[in-house]
C-alpha cells in the first residue's frame, strides 16, 4: 500500500503535466497546421536572428 | 518560426487572410512568407498549410487589391477570406480537442486503476481505486461531457430528442450509479466506461467540426467586386467623384481604362472593349460602342468611355445575381447528413431498449438498483461510439486524400452529395475549357516574327497581348529590341525595330472581328495575323468518358453563343445549351431536380454562381470568379478536368465505407444489446466492446487513404 500511496500520486502528476503540456500546445496554434510543420522543417533559413 | 520585420508599426495593424490554393512545398511557404515580408507595410505573414491560407499583418492604408498584388509578386494567386468568420469555427475545434484530452487523460488514468479492480482487487484496495476513478471521473465528464449535455437541453428544451440525449442520460445516470456503488462498497463502478464513451464521441466530434462547413459568404465576396463609386459628369461640366450608393439613373459616369463600372449603363461616346469575365467567365474582351449596354462589375480595358447610368445599386445585374445565389443556397442547407438520419432512428430507439429492460427486469422481480445497473449497460453499450466515428473518420480520411491530389473540399455534407449524383452539367468557358485565349498558330511565324512579336506584346496588358507574351515566353524566344514602344487603346501597338516601324494591331477589315486575332505587322514580311483559340482543359475527355461508366450523363449550360459552343460539344459527345442567362441555368437544373435527377454543376464563371449553389453538389476550378469558388463545395487546382471525376469516385467510395461502417456498429450492437439485456454485460465486457467497435470502424475508414490515387 505504501507503494501505491506513492505511485499513483506520480501516476497522476505525471498525467498531468501531459495534459497541461497538451492544452499549451493547442492554445499556442501547435495543432493549426499539422502538415506546414512537417514541411517548415525543409525550409533552409541560415540567416542570422536579427 | 514567423518572419517578422523590424519595423514598429505606429497605428494599429489590420489583419486580412487569404487563400493560396496553389501552394504545395515547403519551398512555397518560405517563399509567400519571405516575398510577402519584403512588401512595404506588410509586418507579419503566416502561411497555413493545411488550410492553404495566408494571414497578414499590414498597416491599414494597403488595401485588398494591393495586398493581392503582393502576392502576385511572389508568383501565388490568392483571395482574400473573412478572418472573423474562421476564427469562429476553429475555436469550436479547439474545445472539442481540448475536451477530448481531457477524457483521453482521464480514460488511460482510470484504465490503470481499472485493470488491477478487474485482475482480482478486493475490498479495500478496490474501493479505494474506486474512489481515485470517481475524483478522475467527476471533473472530467463535467467538463468533457459539455458538448453533449449542452446539446441535449437545447433539443429536450424544444421537446425534440437527438443523438446527445441518450448519451447525455448515459453518462449522467451512469456517473450516478457508480458513485452510489462506490459509496456502498459494491463490485462494479463505470467510471472507465464513461469516460471512454466521451472520448471516442469527442474523437468522432472533433474530425466533424474539422470538416464542418466554412462560412459561405460568397455574395459579399460578389458585391465586393463592383465599383466603390464613380467619376460623375454634372450638367455644367464639372466632375464629381459620387460613391455607388449615391448613384442615380440617367447621371453620367466618366469610367476611365482599367477602372471597373459601379452601376449599369448605356454607352454615350466613346469606343472600348469591356472585360466581361466577371458576368460570364469568357476572358476575350468585348468590343462595344456608343449605346451598347454595359454592366456593374464589369472592367473597362481600352479607353475612357462616358456610360449613362440604367440602374444602381440593388437593381443592377450583379446584385441580382448575388440575390439568385442567395436563395438558391438555402436549398441546399435543407440538406440532412446521413449521420443525423441515423440518429433520428436510433436514439428513440435506444431509449426505449434500456426503458423497456428496465422495466422488463423490474417485472421480473429484479431490485431497483439491479434493473437501473442493467438499464445504464444498454444505454452505454448501445451509446453510439462507432455511430459517431463512422461518417467522420471515413470523410476526413477522404477529404486528406482528396487534398493532396489538388481537390478542396468545403465541408464532409459535400462528400456525401457528391456521391449521390447522376448528372452533371459543365459551364463551358473557363470550366471545360481554359477560358483564356491561346494563339492557335505562332509555329508558322518566322523567328524574327516571334521575337518581334514578344517585344510588341509586352508592351500592352491587353489579353491577347498577354497570351501572345505567355506562348512565346514559353518557347524561349529571345524579344527583339524597340524604340519608341507605344500603345494606342483599341488599336494596338507600335514601335520602331532597327529602323523599321512595326506593329502589332487588330486586323483591318471585317475578316478577324468574328474570331480573334491580331495582325503583326514589319517591313520585309507580309503581315501575319495571329489567330487564337480557346482551348480544351486537359482531360477534359477521359473525365466525360469516366462519368459516363459511372452512369452520370452530362450536358453543357452555356452562356456562350451556339457558334463557339458547338465545336467543344461536339469534341466531347455532349450535349449542349447556348446563350443561357445565369437564371436559365438555374432554370435548367430546377427542372432536372423536378425530375428526380441530383445535379452535379461544374462553373466557374459568376454567371454559374447561382446555379453552383442550387447544385446539389457542385465544383469549379481554381481559376474561378471569387464568387464561383465560394459557391462551390469543391474546388479543384490545375488545368486537368480529371479531378471531377477523381472526386466522385472518391466520395462514392467513402460512402461505401460510411456505409459499411453503419453496418458494422449495428452488428455490434446486434450482438452485444442481447448480452446487456441479459444483465451479463461486466465494465470490463463494456469497455472492451466500446473500445473494439470503435478501432473497427477507425480501421475502415483508413482503407480510404488512397481513394483520389
Amino acid at each position: 500500500m505504501t507503494g501505491l500511496a506513492l505511485l499513483i500520486p506520480v501516476a497522476l502528476g505525471l498525467g498531468l503535466m501531459g495534459l497541461a503540456g497538451f492544452f499549451w500546445a493547442v492554445k499556442d496554434g501547435q495543432f493549426d497546421d499539422a502538415d506546414g510543420a512537417a514541411l517548415r522543417i525543409l525550409i533552409d533559413d541560415d540567416e542570422d536572428i536579427l | 518560426m514567423n518572419a517578422v520585420s523590424p519595423v514598429m508599426p505606429l497605428a494599429p495593424l489590420a489583419r486580412t487572410d487569404f487563400a493560396v490554393p496553389a501552394m504545395r512545398c515547403a519551398g512555397c511557404i518560405s517563399k509567400l512568407e519571405r516575398g510577402l515580408l519584403s512588401q512595404p507595410g506588410i509586418t507579419h505573414a503566416r502561411v497555413n498549410f493545411t488550410a492553404k491560407r495566408v494571414s497578414i499583418s499590414h498597416v491599414p492604408e494597403l488595401t485588398v487589391p494591393q495586398l493581392l498584388a503582393a502576392f502576385a509578386d511572389t508568383g501565388f494567386e490568392a483571395q482574400a477570406v473573412s478572418a472573423l468568420e474562421d476564427d469562429k469555427g476553429s475555436a469550436e475545434a479547439h474545445n472539442l480537442l481540448k475536451a477530448m484530452a481531457v477524457a483521453g487523460f482521464a480514460m488511460m488514468n482510470i484504465m490503470l486503476l481499472s485493470v488491477s479492480v478487474w485482475s482480482g482487487a478486493t475490498g479495500v484496495t478496490r474501493d479505494l481505486f474506486h474512489w481515485l476513478s470517481a475524483l478522475i471521473a467527476l471533473p472530467t465528464v463535467i467538463y468533457s461531457g459539455r458538448p453533449f449535455f449542452r446539446s441535449a437541453w437545447g433539443a429536450l428544451r424544444k421537446r425534440r430528442t437527438n443523438m446527445d440525449v441518450p448519451i447525455a442520460i448515459g453518462v449522467s445516470i451512469t456517473t450516478a450509479l457508480s458513485l452510489y456503488e462506490t459509496f456502498t462498497h459494491g463490485p462494479h463502478a463505470y467510471f472507465d466506461g464513461v469516460v471512454m464513451l466521451l472520448f471516442f464521441l469527442l474523437t468522432g466530434r472533433w474530425l466533424d467540426a474539422v470538416m464542418r462547413d466554412r462560412a459561405r459568404d460568397g455574395v459579399s465576396a460578389l458585391l465586393k467586386q463592383t465599383a466603390a463609386g464613380a467619376m460623375i459628369l454634372r450638367a455644367d461640366g464639372k466632375t464629381e467623384w459620387v460613391r455607388a450608393s449615391g448613384l442615380e439613373p440617367g447621371m453620367k459616369m466618366i469610367v476611365a481604362a482599367g477602372e471597373r463600372l459601379a452601376a449599369d449603363g448605356v454607352i454615350l461616346t466613346g469606343r472600348t472593349s469591356f472585360d466581361l469575365s466577371l458576368l460570364t467567365g469568357e476572358s476575350v474582351a468585348q468590343w462595344v460602342d456608343a449605346g451598347d449596354v454595359v454592366h456593374a462589375g464589369t472592367l473597362n480595358i481600352d479607353a475612357p468611355v462616358t456610360v449613362r447610368v440604367t440602374a444602381s445599386g440593388p437593381d443592377t445585374v450583379i446584385a441580382d445575381i448575388a440575390r439568385l445565389m442567395e436563395q438558391a443556397g438555402q436549398s441546399k442547407s435543407a440538406y440532412v447528413r446521413i449521420a443525423d438520419r441515423a440518429a433520428r432512428i436510433y436514439a428513440p430507439a435506444v431509449h426505449t431498449l434500456a426503458l423497456a429492460s428496465f422495466a422488463g427486469w423490474m417485472i421480473a422481480g429484479a431490485g431497483w438498483h439491479e434493473s437501473l445497473l442493467i438499464a445504464v449497460a444498454v444505454l452505454i453499450i448501445t451509446c453510439p461510439c462507432a455511430l459517431g466515428l463512422a461518417v467522420p473518420a471515413a470523410q476526413i480520411v477522404v477529404a486528406g486524400a482528396l487534398m493532396r491530389v489538388g481537390i478542396l473540399l468545403k465541408d464532409g455534407s459535400a462528400l456525401e452529395r457528391l456521391a449521390e449524383v447522376d448528372m452533371a452539367m459543365f459551364d463551358k468557358t473557363g470550366t471545360l475549357t481554359r477560358g483564356r485565349p491561346e494563339p492557335v498558330n505562332l509555329e508558322s511565324a518566322a523567328s524574327a516574327q516571334k521575337s518581334v512579336l514578344l517585344a510588341l506584346a509586352r508592351v500592352s496588358r491587353h489579353p491577347l497581348s498577354e497570351a501572345i507574351r505567355r506562348a512565346l515566353e514559353v518557347e524561349n524566344v529571345m524579344a527583339a529590341e524597340l524604340e519608341q514602344p507605344r500603345e494606342i487603346p483599341g488599336k494596338g501597338v507600335f514601335a520602331v525595330c532597327y529602323g523599321k516601324a512595326v506593329s502589332l494591331a487588330r486586323p483591318d477589315g471585317n475578316v478577324a472581328q468574328a474570331d480573334m486575332a491580331t495582325e503583326l505587322r514589319m517591313d520585309g514580311y507580309r503581315p501575319f495575323a495571329v489567330h487564337f483559340g480557346d482551348h480544351l482543359r486537359p482531360g477534359a475527355e477521359d473525365m466525360v468518358k469516366e462519368l459516363r461508366n459511372m452512369g452520370i450523363s452530362a450536358s453543357i449550360v452555356s452562356g456562350d453563343r451556339a457558334v463557339s459552343v458547338e465545336p467543344v460539344a461536339k469534341t466531347l459527345g455532349l450535349t449542349a445549351k447556348a446563350s443561357l442567362l445565369p437564371q436559365d441555368k438555374l432554370d435548367a437544373i430546377a427542372l432536372q431536380k423536378a425530375a428526380g435527377h441530383k445535379v452535379l454543376m461544374v462553373g466557374d464563371g459568376l454567371n454559374d454562381g447561382p446555379a453552383l449553389a442550387a447544385g446539389y453538389a457542385s465544383m469549379a476550378p481554381a481559376s474561378a470568379s471569387d464568387a464561383g469558388q465560394q459557391a462551390a463545395d469543391l474546388v479543384f487546382m490545375g488545368d486537368s478536368l480529371v479531378p471531377v471525376a477523381v472526386a466522385i469516385r472518391a466520395a462514392r467510395r467513402a460512402q461505401r465505407i460510411v456505409r459499411q461502417n453503419f453496418i458494422m456498429a449495428i452488428g455490434y450492437n446486434v450482438i452485444a444489446v442481447p448480452l446487456a439485456i441479459g444483465g451479463v454485460v461486466t465494465p470490463l465486457i463494456a469497455a472492451a466492446a466500446m473500445s473494439g467497435s470503435s478501432l473497427i470502424v477507425v480501421a475502415n475508414a483508413l482503407r480510404l487513404r488512397r481513394a483520389a490515387r
